[in-house]
C-alpha cells in the first residue's frame, strides 16, 4: 500500500504543474485580448523573399 | 408577374451602385473619376491609403475583408500633430524609450476588423524606422516599437493617420499611464484556491466514505497534514482581500458583510488546525477552501469590466493635449496646462477652444452643444468672448486666453462638490446585502450565546465544539454569494441588451429609481432639426432676400431660419427693423419683407401645425416650420415610462420645442430651458432633498454634473467605444427603447436576492439544527456546503433569466 505517498505526491505534482501554467499564462498576458488572437490566426504568412 | 420599367430601373441602379462603391471604405463613389486602373474611390485621401498600400506589397488588406477602409473624406490639418515634434509632450505618451527605441501605445477608435488588425500589425513594411507594432483588438491599442533615430514620434501618428487609423491622443493619456493590472491579482488567488480545493477534496474523501477510520490510520494522518498545508495558501493568501475588507470595514465602524465571513473562516480554520492537531478529527478544510473558492468566483463574475469602454472620463479626455501658441519667435506648441492668461492661441477649424478666451482675428462659428446642450452653433464676431469647450467650425481663429484651462468656465464645473464623492463606496455603504448582514450577525452571535448557556448547564464539554460548529455553519457566505451571482447574471444580461453599468453597485441603484430627468439635445432628439416650409414655394432670389432680413436678427428662430436657408450673399436691406418678441421686416429692393408671428406678417388664415414663423414676401406668404428629430423609440417609450416614473426634462436649448415635448411628457413632466451645467445639477440635488432617487439620462459633456449627481447617471452613446462623460451606466443608443425594461429588470434583481437568501437561511438551519444538537460530521457539512452554493448559483442565475425574459430582453450574447 505504500505506492499511495507516491501516487498522491504524484498526484499534487502533476495538479501544481496545471496551477503554474495557468499563473504563467495570466502573467504573460493571454486573457488580455480574446478577439486578437482568433483574428490573426486568419493571416496568411508573409511569402518568403526569393 | 412582368416587371414594370420602374422596377427595372431601381434594379438597374441598384446594380451600379454597388459596382460604384469605394474600392477602399466602400463609401458610394459621388464621381468616377477617381479611379486606379479598375478600382474607383470616393476622395483623394482613400486612393492615397490604396496607393501607400499597394506601393508596400500590402494589398492583402483588401483581401481579408472588402472594403475594409474608413472613409478619408475628411481630411485631417498638415501640421495637426506638430506639437509631437516637442519632446516633453511626445515623451508623456511613451511607456518605454532609451532615447532610441521607443514603445508608445495608442488608442485607435477606427479598428473594427481582422483587416485593421493585418494592416496595423504589419506597419514595419511601411517604414523601416518601425520595428514592431501589436494590436490589442478587445481594447482597440496598438503598441509600437520604433527606433527615433529612424522616425520621429509625429512621424509615426502621421503615418497612421494616412494609412486611415488615426489615433485618439487627448490630455487624459498623458497625464495617467495606464495600468492594467487591476484583478490579475484576484485572479492568481482563484488559481491558488481551485487548486488547494479540488486536491482537498480528493483527500478528504476516503475520510467521508469510512466511518470509523477504515483506511489505515497512517494514511489517514498524511491525509490531514497534507490537507492542512494545502489550506494555508488559501487562507492566507487567496482569502486575504475579505480580510481586509472586513478589517477596513471594523476600523470605520461598519460591520459589513465580510466581517462574519472572516468570522467564520478564522473560527473553522483554528478549529480544523485544532482537531488535526490533537487527531479527533479531520476539521473543515474542505468546506473552508470550497467557500473562499465560490466566493472569488461571485466576485470575479460580479466585477465583470467591459474594455474599451471607460467611465471615468472628465473634460480633460475631451480636451486637446497641446495647442499652437502664437509668440514674437513664430508659433510654438506648448501643453495645455502650460497655458497662461494672455497668452495667444490658433485654433483651427473642428478643434476646441482650450480655454476662456477673446477672439482677435477672425469670426467664430461655434458649437457648444458640448458645454450648454444648446444644438445651433453660434457666430461670435472679433473681440467677443468665448468658453472652453465650444467647438469652432469655419475659418481659423486667433485668440488670446484670459483664464487659464483649469479655472475656465466649463472645467470649474469638475470643482463642484459632487465630484469629490466616490460614488461606488456609497451605493455600497447604502447595500441591502450590507443591511441584511448586519441583522444576521446580531442574530447570529445571540444564537450562539443561548447554544452556549444551554451546554453550560447541560454539559459544559460541548459548549466548544457546538458554538464553533454553529459559527461554522452560519457563516453568510451564501448571502454574499447570492448577491455577487445575482449582479453577475443581471450585469451580463443588461449588457447583451446595451446597458453597460461601471459596477455591480449601480443595479441596486438603478432598481431603486422613482425619478427620471432627460437631457434633450443628443438624447431625445438626434443632433440637427428638421426644417420646412409650407404655402408658397421660395424662389433662389427670394431665399436670398430672407436671409439677408433673418441674418441680422439674434431670435433663435431666425438663426434656424439662416440655417435652413443656406448661404447667400449679404446685399443689405433697407428700413430694416426687429420688433422684440414679433419679427423683423425690411425691404431688398423693391419688396417688402416680413418674417415672424402671424400677427406680425398680417395674415389670418395659413395651414396650422404651429409654424414657427411666417414668412410674407409683398403679398405672398410661407410658413417655416421647425421639427425636433426625436430618436426612433422616443415617442413609445416616454409614455410608457411616465406610467410608473416622474420625469423630468432639462434642455440647454431655448424652448421653441416645448410644446411637442410637453405633449409628449404628458401635463405632470417638469420642463425646463436654458439650463446650464451648474443649473442642471442643482435641480437634481433639490429633487434629491425631496427624497427622490434620481436617474439621469444625458449624453454631453455639458451633463457631467448631473450625471455625477444623481443616484444613476446613464450616458448615452451612439458608438459605446466613444468618448463619454464620467457616468454610472453607458446606454447603446439604438437600445434606447429597452430602457423600460432594462429598468424593471434592475428592479427584480433585489426580489432574486431576497429569494435566494431565504433558501440559504433554511440550509442554514437545517445545519443549524444539526449542530445545535452536536452531531455535525465533516461529512454532512461537506455535503451541505456544495449543494446550498449551487442551488444559490441555479436560482440566481435561472431567476435572472426569467426575469430578463419576461421584461421582454434577449438572453443571447453578441
Amino acid at each position: 500500500m505504500s505506492v499511495l505517498y507516491i501516487l498522491v505526491l504524484a498526484s499534487i505534482a502533476v495538479a501544481a504543474f496545471f496551477l503554474a501554467a495557468y499563473v504563467w499564462s495570466v502573467r504573460n498576458d493571454q486573457f488580455e485580448d480574446n478577439k486578437g488572437a482568433a483574428l490573426r490566426m486568419l493571416q496568411d504568412d508573409e511569402p518568403t523573399k526569393q | 408577374m412582368p416587371i414594370t420599367d420602374t422596377e427595372r430601373k431601381t434594379i438597374i441602379i441598384r446594380k451600379e451602385e454597388k459596382d460604384h462603391n469605394c474600392y477602399h471604405c466602400g463609401t458610394p463613389c459621388i464621381t468616377n473619376s477617381i479611379a486606379i486602373d479598375d478600382k474607383l474611390f470616393c476622395c483623394e485621401g482613400c486612393k492615397l491609403v490604396f496607393e501607400i498600400l499597394n506601393e508596400n506589397g500590402l494589398c492583402d488588406y483588401y483581401k481579408l475583408q472588402s472594403h475594409p477602409g474608413l472613409s478619408q473624406i475628411k481630411p485631417t490639418r498638415n501640421d495637426k500633430y506638430a506639437y509631437l515634434d516637442n519632446e516633453a509632450i511626445a515623451s508623456k505618451l511613451y511607456s518605454f524609450t532609451d532615447g532610441n527605441n521607443t514603445v508608445v501605445t495608442f488608442y485607435i477608435p477606427g479598428v473594427h476588423c481582422a483587416s485593421c488588425m493585418w494592416l496595423l500589425e504589419h506597419m514595419h513594411k511601411l517604414n523601416e524606422g518601425i520595428v514592431e507594432s501589436r494590436l490589442n483588438f478587445t481594447s482597440k491599442e496598438v503598441t509600437i516599437r520604433y527606433s527615433q533615430n529612424k522616425i520621429s514620434t509625429r512621424q509615426v501618428v502621421e503615418l497612421l493617420t494616412t494609412i486611415g487609423y488615426e489615433p485618439y491622443i487627448s490630455l487624459d493619456d498623458a497625464e495617467r499611464k495606464l495600468s492594467r493590472n487591476y484583478n490579475k491579482q484576484r485572479i492568481y488567488k482563484l488559481g491558488v484556491a481551485g487548486f488547494c480545493f479540488g486536491n482537498i477534496m480528493l483527500m478528504s474523501f476516503p475520510e467521508y466514505l469510512s466511518t470509523d477510520l477504515g483506511i489505515e490510520h497512517q494514511y489517514a494522518f498524511l491525509f490531514r497534514i497534507l490537507n492542512l498545508v494545502l489550506a494555508l495558501p488559501v487562507f492566507f493568501y487567496s482569502a486575504s482581500e475579505f480580510f481586509a475588507s472586513a478589517w477596513a470595514g471594523l476600523k470605520q465602524k461598519i460591520l459589513n458583510i465580510d466581517a462574519p465571513i472572516v468570522l467564520a473562516l478564522i473560527i473553522t480554520f483554528s478549529r480544523s488546525i485544532y482537531e488535526i492537531a490533537t487527531n479527533t478529527g479531520s476539521g473543515y478544510l474542505d468546506s473552508m477552501t470550497g467557500i473562499v473558492f465560490f466566493m472569488l468566483i461571485g466576485r470575479i463574475v460580479q466585477e465583470r469590466t467591459y474594455q474599451s469602454i471607460s467611465f471615468h472620463r472628465d473634460y480633460k479626455s475631451y480636451f486637446p493635449i497641446a495647442v499652437n501658441v502664437v509668440t514674437p519667435t513664430g508659433i510654438e506648441t506648448r501643453n495645455l496646462q502650460d497655458l497662461k492668461e494672455r497668452d495667444i492661441v490658433e485654433v483651427y477649424n473642428e478643434e476646441l477652444i482650450p480655454a476662456d478666451a477673446i477672439i482677435i482675428k477672425g469670426t467664430g462659428r461655434v458649437d457648444y452643444s458640448f458645454v450648454t446642450g444648446e444644438s445651433e452653433p453660434v457666430t461670435i464676431e472679433t473681440g467677443k468672448m468665448l468658453y472652453a469647450g465650444g467647438r469652432q467650425k469655419g475659418e481659423k481663429l486667433v485668440v488670446q486666453v484670459l483664464k487659464p484651462v483649469a479655472a475656465s468656465y466649463l472645467t470649474s464645473l469638475w470643482n463642484h462638490n459632487a465630484f469629490t464623492k466616490d460614488k461606488a463606496d456609497n451605493n455600497n455603504r447604502d447595500s441591502i446585502i450590507h443591511k441584511l448582514s448586519k441583522y444576521f450577525t446580531v442574530i447570529l452571535m445571540g444564537m450562539a450565546a443561548v447554544t452556549a448557556v444551554y451546554w453550560a448547564i447541560n454539559d459544559p464539554a460541548k459548549i466548544l465544539p457546538s458554538v464553533s460548529a454553529m459559527l461554522i455553519v452560519a457563516c453568510p457566505c451564501a448571502l454574499l454569494l447570492a448577491a455577487t451571482y445575482t449582479n453577475g447574471n443581471l450585469l451580463r444580461i443588461l449588457s447583451d441588451n446595451g446597458l453597460y453599468l461601471r459596477d455591480a453597485t449601480v443595479i441596486e441603484q438603478l432598481g431603486n429609481i422613482d425619478h427620471i430627468v432627460f437631457d434633450k439635445t443628443g438624447t431625445l432628439t438626434q443632433d440637427s432639426n428638421r426644417y420646412s416650409f409650407k404655402g408658397h414655394q421660395l424662389s433662389v432670389e427670394e431665399k436670398g432676400w430672407v436671409y439677408n432680413i433673418a441674418a441680422h436678427s439674434s431670435h433663435p428662430y431666425s438663426k434656424a431660419l439662416v440655417n435652413a436657408l443656406g448661404i447667400y450673399p449679404a446685399s443689405g436691406a433697407d428700413g430694416w427693423e426687429e420688433i422684440a418678441g414679433k419679427g423683423v421686416k425690411g425691404r431688398v429692393g423693391a419688396n417688402s419683407i416680413w418674417v415672424g408671428s402671424k400677427a406680425f406678417v398680417g395674415i389670418d388664415d395659413m395651414p396650422d401645425g404651429q409654424p414657427a414663423a411666417y414668412i410674407r414676401i409683398n403679398e405672398e406668404v410661407t410658413a417655416f416650420y421647425i421639427t425636433p428629430v426625436f430618436r426612433e423609440s422616443i415617442p413609445q417609450m416616454v409614455p410608457l415610462l411616465a406610467q410608473d416614473y416622474e420625469l423630468s426634462l432639462l434642455s440647454g436649448d431655448n424652448n421653441r420645442q416645448e410644446k411637442t415635448l410637453q405633449e409628449l411628457f404628458g401635463r405632470k413632466s417638469v420642463l425646463l430651458f436654458e439650463q446650464k451645467p451648474l443649473d442642471k445639477l442643482t435641480y437634481i440635488e433639490h429633487l434629491q432633498q425631496a427624497n427622490h432617487k434620481v436617474l439621469m439620462v444625458g449624453d454631453g459633456l455639458n451633463d457631467a454634473g448631473a450625471l455625477q449627481q444623481s443616484n444613476v447617471g446613464i450616458t448615452l452613446a451612439d458608438d459605446i467605444n466613444n468618448f463619454t462623460p464620467s457616468c454610472d451606466a453607458i446606454l447603446d443608443a439604438g437600445q434606447f427603447g429597452k430602457l423600460p425594461s432594462l429598468l424593471k429588470l434592475a428592479r427584480s434583481g433585489r426580489y432574486i436576492i431576497y429569494f435566494s437568501f431565504i433558501i440559504s437561511i433554511l440550509y442554514n438551519l437545517v445545519g443549524l439544527g444539526i449542530s445545535m444538537t452536536g452531531n455535525m460530521s465533516p461529512m454532512i457539512a461537506a455535503i451541505l456546503m456544495p449543494l446550498s452554493t449551487l442551488t444559490i448559483v441555479l436560482v440566481t442565475t435561472g431567476a435572472g433569466s426569467l426575469m430578463g425574459l419576461r421584461a421582454g430582453l434577449s438572453l443571447k450574447s453578441k
